[in-house]
């Protein structure tokens, strides 16, 4: 399907998210979508799919003008959208997913659903069993149903939002392979990303959004030159140096923070066994694997929200094994969960209101004085866009991340981040770490999980593998490649720590 | 600018509020064929009309007030404590217990005892509910329902059991207190000074709590976002438990009122309503400590007017719940409305 | 207690629950579409205030029923139109209705108050009815009694076998999974808020017409709420939730034969206990979903166990009960932002 847009406008507020977007998709080939976060590429793709509708402009299919006023429309049309994270219902079951809200044109009973789904799955290699709960899934596996889902029902035009985010090597391998065949058959497909590589490997063409707009000359065919796409993508700003690779560090003298002794875990159905660990401080441990596969038990243990079930557990040489949560924070230990919306910040309250609430003060009165007199510092130490009595809801990304990093005292033992830069820009990401690897430098251990094998491999001293249930001894950075890493978190290789 | 746009949309919400309740309770009063004005005339003058009705009023208000102030601290809290008319049903029947037990004592003493265990009774009530929520994960709305169940069951068992009148046993209640046992009223008046006066006063310390202390502040914190409070370290459960205990504390007195003030004795209905009354009040005014003394008077004379309804008029009192009712889901929808322009623009 | 009189009391069971599980039933559909509504005991008074009084005028049952229906989806609607286009919390509004429309009930009910009138006729079934034991338990009810022997496994059958349940069910689990598949979800919740509050409606309609044939002052009030509990203790799940509805109505039943046992205990007493015990029971369903987080939790948890010897046996029923409510139960939907 040949898609053509012109002038396509969407604010949000007084956000421009989209502002005159004017491209155009041939059809068989797989177009590639460049832009940091927040440059207005999920909006661009939510109109296309029908999710939202545009403010002005218009979009043609086959030289066709039409109006996408929701996703059945869209859907109807041969528009087919794979989330971020991919829109499945994780109580029903595959089939269900895959029959749900199907038209009866194209699936009359469940019996029909079920061939049809095995079908496409022979068809891409993909593995997906029918009656398996979807919350038993891999985001990968998700993501191949939600394909199969939309290829059912016709769909022409595939777009998917960052597609390779949380999926195993070997399942971004099939999806590059089952990509290009699709293609092949004539079908467009819209490739969203923030990875240069990614679009390199497997794009015909390479549009560019920044700040809302399509940036330089518009459309171009791949290759491209690395620093022109850079360029486009951050216009000026991304002068700055990366940070360079960690030093290999000296911290066998160093006291260590955690301590674990044959820990095992378990809460649920998930565990994981025999954890011997030594955390020193003033080092960086980075947890790799898919997400879901244990490391946020990991970090809620050494959080103290997650007692072990077997095992030893020492916090600077003092025994935890049994402590409260409390005793942790009290201890200095700090954790900032990956959502941080939803679990790290209250949205309604300001900075003010926060720094109220943690305030160690003695008394049982608020100090409004203090109170704002620590939100304007740390507004002005960590650069963060909002006034004092903003409520941080209606901060950015990487504004509320910085924010909840104001909140933590400068001076703490440890610090256990989930996702540290998931949905931050990447300039907002390398502020997060200056002031991680500052922290660091001041002897502060810091534990962080992430699904981005770059910020692993730039910024961990250590790291730890986590694949089916078990984890691999901590793996020194300066011995690992990418390409390593990312097959032991494909379990290629893996072998669990003793 | 700001704040001329800030005092228009109150204005707007205001008048889309009281045009639409007046609207729809027009509309109910013209059904059952009764003239309006009449109705209102007593609906929202009735209540001032006389001393006695002001007295009248203001009894009714305390413990109304009382409640609300309570259920302003549970709503903080993110909590729906429909188990408040429990708890001021378990404060009435302990404050009975040492108004039976020990007739004797000085009067002065035993408003003390009676206020104390009438605050024991309602916090021990909430704290059931409250318990049931943190360990059982049972909804607050329904554990509360429970305990209001059983609180009737208990009122019921005692007016028709052990703590019957001599000779019969009716919903009109136990033998009534003797008279030096009643709080002291002003010359010819039912106003107990003392009810109100502690009304304002719980008013004030929730006002304050909430306000100006940390414990305040993460109580809101709670509410708003109960997976980020535990993680910025506040003791969520803790300040569920805390608030409920508080809320229970002020409705078990509320419930002391009720016998020593206003009942003068244990009726099974002992609650009157109250606080549903006041849950109502508390929705209107989004746990808003500030507003809620004047809705508070405001609902409380609604329905003193409508005491003399079917004397005066022959119309059914239930209209001041029906007004009270139609005035909160109004609120609801203007503030819904509101949201939606904010949104657009 | 002879075999006969256990058999009435059994058909009495069936037949008293049939409002109940019409209530039920009508919330559970509503609540799988993601909506809580609240105003379950308030809708139901005035539903079986106005589906008496319009019986009582038109001297037509059936008319009486369908004004029931028609005030419970009118009730549906405005909850609808305040929590899913307005956003307002589906619980403060849902509350707000409940207290309204019980004054409404009472105000406007006034002159209907112990009238006589019209009520739903019995209907026993030819043939049927004369089979032995069965035909008096199941055969000589009327409609009412026999759409609640329907609507369990139709229900049921709906939510589980067909297309339109599937989607309904994901309207509750992932409503935004359920957009992205085309389908509006703003207008199915309204639909199924208004579907579910019509069988709330014809519920109270059912007390008035048929089970209790008559209209006075708040005389269901608390059946609502109980019928909200019932909806949590019997998971969402159609057949769990009857059950939890004769549960409730035998424990109405024995409350009042066991009256004769206790004659010290005031009969307002009985009346009142069913409604405590079964939230006791809600709150045993829960206590034995919950998995023991901590050891110390798990210690207590057992200790309270072993305290009532009838969990012990009743454990595994409870386990078989055990189920989590719609993901998005309650929760706002928005589909118009970045």
């Amino acid at each position: 399907m040949d898609v053509s847009i012109f002038d396509l406008t969407k604010t949000f507020g007084k956000v421009r998210a989209n502002e005159q977007i004017r491209l155009h998709f041939a059809a068989g080939q797989i177009h590639g979508v460049l832009g940091e976060n927040g440059a207005g590429k999920s909006t661009l793709m939510k109109l296309l799919a029908g999710f939202l509708r545009p403010d002005a402009g218009e979009i043609w299919l086959d030289g066709q003008p039409v109006k996408l006023l929701n996703p059945a429309i869209a859907l109807r049309v041969g528009i087919g959208m794979v989330a971020q994270e991919p829109l499945v219902i994780p109580a029903f079951t595959a089939l269900e997913n895959f029959y749900c809200a199907s038209p009866a044109s194209a699936m009359p009973n469940l019996a029909s659903a079920r061939q049809r789904l095995l079908n496409y799955a022979e068809q891409f290699g993909f593995t997906i069993q029918p009656d398996l709960p979807v919350a038993n899934l891999t985001v990968g596996q998700r993501q191949q149903l939600e394909i199969l889902r939309l290829l059912a029902l016709g769909a022409k035009l595939l777009i998917l939002d960052e597609p390779t985010t949380g999926i195993s090597a070997l399942q971004k391998k099939a999806l590059f392979e089952a990509l290009r065949k699709l293609a092949a058959e004539g079908k467009t497909i819209l490739f969203v990303s923030h990875k240069l590589e990614e679009v390199a490997e497997i794009c015909t063409t390479v549009s560019i959004l920044r700040a809302g707009r399509v940036a330089g000359e518009g459309q171009m065919i791949m290759p491209q030159p690395q620093d022109h796409l850079l360029s486009l993508m951050f216009g000026q700003e991304i002068q700055t140096k990366n940070p360079s690779l960690p030093q290999k560090s000296e911290t066998s003298s160093a006291q260590s923070v955690w301590k674990l002794d044959s820990v095992t875990l378990r809460e649920g159905s998930r565990s994981l066994p025999n954890l011997n660990l030594d955390i020193p401080a003033g080092t960086i441990l980075g947890l790799a694997g898919l997400e879901g596969e244990g490391q946020q038990l990991f970090l809620r243990l050494l959080a103290g929200r997650l007692r072990p079930k077997t095992g030893q557990f020492w916090l600077k040489d003092v025994e935890m094994t049994n402590s409260a949560p409390k005793a942790f924070r009290e201890a200095g230990i700090h954790y900032v969960p990956a959502d941080r919306l939803a679990e790290g910040l209250v949205g309604k309250f300001s900075l003010v209101e926060h720094l109220s609430l943690l305030s160690k003060m003695p008394g049982l009165l608020i100090n409004l004085r203090s109170a704002q007199a620590q939100a304007g510092a740390a507004i002005a130490t960590y650069a963060i866009k909002a006034a004092p009595t903003t409520p941080l809801a209606a901060l950015s990304g990487g504004n509320q991340q910085r924010a909840m990093l104001a909140l933590i005292p400068a001076h703490c033992t440890g610090l256990l981040f989930d996702q540290p830069t998931r949905g931050l820009d990447i300039l907002s990401a390398r502020a997060v770490w200056q002031q991680l690897l500052a922290r660091k430098a001041a002897g502060t251990a810091i534990v962080f999980a992430s699904v981005d094998l770059d910020e692993l491999l730039k910024y961990s001293d250590s790291i730890l593998v986590f694949h089916g249930g078990r984890v691999s001894k901590a793996l020194d950075r300066t011995d690992l490649s990418a390409t390593q890493l990312a097959e032991l978190i494909g379990g290629v290789g893996f072998v669990a720590g003793e | 600018m700001q704040k001329m746009r800030f005092s228009s949309l109150a204005v707007q919400n205001f008048l889309l509020t009281t045009a639409g309740t007046l609207f729809f309770t027009t509309l109910i009063l013209l059904i059952s064929g009764i003239s309006p004005l009449a109705v209102y005339q007593l609906l929202f003058f009735g209540a001032f009309s006389s001393p006695s009705k002001i007295a009248d009023l203001l009894m009714l208000a305390a413990p109304l007030l009382l409640c609300a102030a309570g259920l302003t601290l549970t709503f903080a809290a993110g909590l729906y404590n429909l188990g408040i008319e429990g708890q001021l049903t378990l404060g009435a029947i302990f404050a009975m217990l040492p108004l039976r037990l020990w007739p004797d004592l000085p009067p002065p003493l035993l408003w003390v005892l009676a206020f104390l265990a009438g605050a024991l009774g309602g916090s021990l009530w909430a704290a059931s509910t409250a318990s049931l929520k943190i360990y059982a994960q049972v909804n607050e709305i329904f554990a509360g329902l429970g305990m209001n169940f059983l609180a009737m069951g208990i009122a019921l068992y005692l007016v028709f059991g052990p703590w019957q009148r001599i000779g019969t046993a009716s919903m009109s209640g136990t033998e009534p207190l003797p008279n030096e046992l009643w709080l002291p009223t002003l010359p010819n008046l039912r106003l107990a000074p003392l009810a109100p006066l502690l009304a304002l006063s719980a008013l004030g310390i929730v006002w304050f709590l909430l306000a100006h202390t940390k414990w305040g502040i993460s109580v809101r914190a709670t509410g708003l976002n109960p997976i980020a409070a535990e993680n910025l370290g506040v003791p969520t459960n803790l300040r569920l438990f805390e608030t409920l205990f508080g809320c229970g504390i002020l409705a078990g007195i509320a419930g002391a009122i009720q016998i020593l003030g206003v009942f003068h004795g244990l009726i099974p209905n002992v609650s009157s309503g109250i606080g549903l009354l006041a849950l109502l009040i508390v929705l209107l005014v989004q746990a808003q400590p500030t507003w809620l003394l004047p809705i508070v008077l405001l609902f409380a004379s609604f329905a003193i007017g409508s005491v003399q309804l079917p004397l005066a008029l022959n119309v059914d009192s239930n209209i001041s719940g029906v007004l009270q009712g139609s005035l909160v889901l109004f609120a609801l929808m203007a503030r819904g409305i509101q949201e939606r322009r904010q949104k657009k623009h | 207690m002879n075999l006969d009189q256990f058999w009435v009391d059994l058909a009495a069971v069936l037949a008293s629950a049939s409002p109940l599980i019409l209530a039920t039933l009508g919330e559970t559909i509503t609540e799988r579409a993601g909506v809580i509504n609240l105003s379950l005991d308030g809708t139901m008074l005035l539903a079986a205030m106005v589906g008496f009084a319009v019986g009582f005028q038109s001297q037509n049952v059936g008319l009486g029923l369908l004004a029931a229906a028609l005030v419970g989806g009118f009730i549906g609607l405005i909850l609808g139109f305040l929590s899913l286009s307005l956003r307002q919390s589906q619980t403060a509004v849902g509350f707000v209705l409940a207290l309204l429309c019980t004054d409404l009930s009472s105000f406007l009910g006034n002159a209907y108050v112990r009238v006589p009138g019209v009520a739903v006729p019995s209907m026993p079934i030819p043939f049927l009815k004369d089979l032995p034991i069965l035909g008096k338990l199941f055969f000589h009810h009327d409609l009412i009694v026999y759409s609640s022997f329907i609507l369990t496994p139709a229900l049921s059958w709906f939510l589980f076998q067909t297309r339109n349940g599937l989607i309904l069910r994901a309207l509750g689990e992932q409503p935004t999974a359920a957009f992205a598949r085309g389908i509006n979800v703003i207008q199915y919740r309204y639909f199924y808020t208004i579907l579910g509050g019509m069988l709330v409606g014809l519920a109270g309609a059912a007390y008035s017409l048929d089970l209790k044939q008559g209209w006075s002052h708040r005389h269901i009030a608390g059946m609502g709420w109980i019928a909200l509990a019932i909806v949590i203790f019997g998971a969402w799940q159609p057949w769990r939730v009857a059950f939890g509805c004769y549960l409730f109505s035998a424990l109405q039943v024995l409350a009042s034969r066991s009256q004769s046992l206790w004659p010290s205990v005031p009969t307002q007493v009985f009346q009142v206990a069913p409604f405590a015990l079964m939230l006791g029971f809600l709150v045993l369903v829960n206590l034995s979903n919950k998995p023991p987080s901590t050891p110390r939790e798990a210690q207590i948890s057992l200790r309270w166990l072993s305290l009532a010897k009838l969990m012990l046996l009743m454990q595994g029923l409870l386990h078989s009960l055990a189920a989590s409510p719609p993901a998005a139960l309650g929760k706002p939907f928005y589909n118009d932002e970045p």
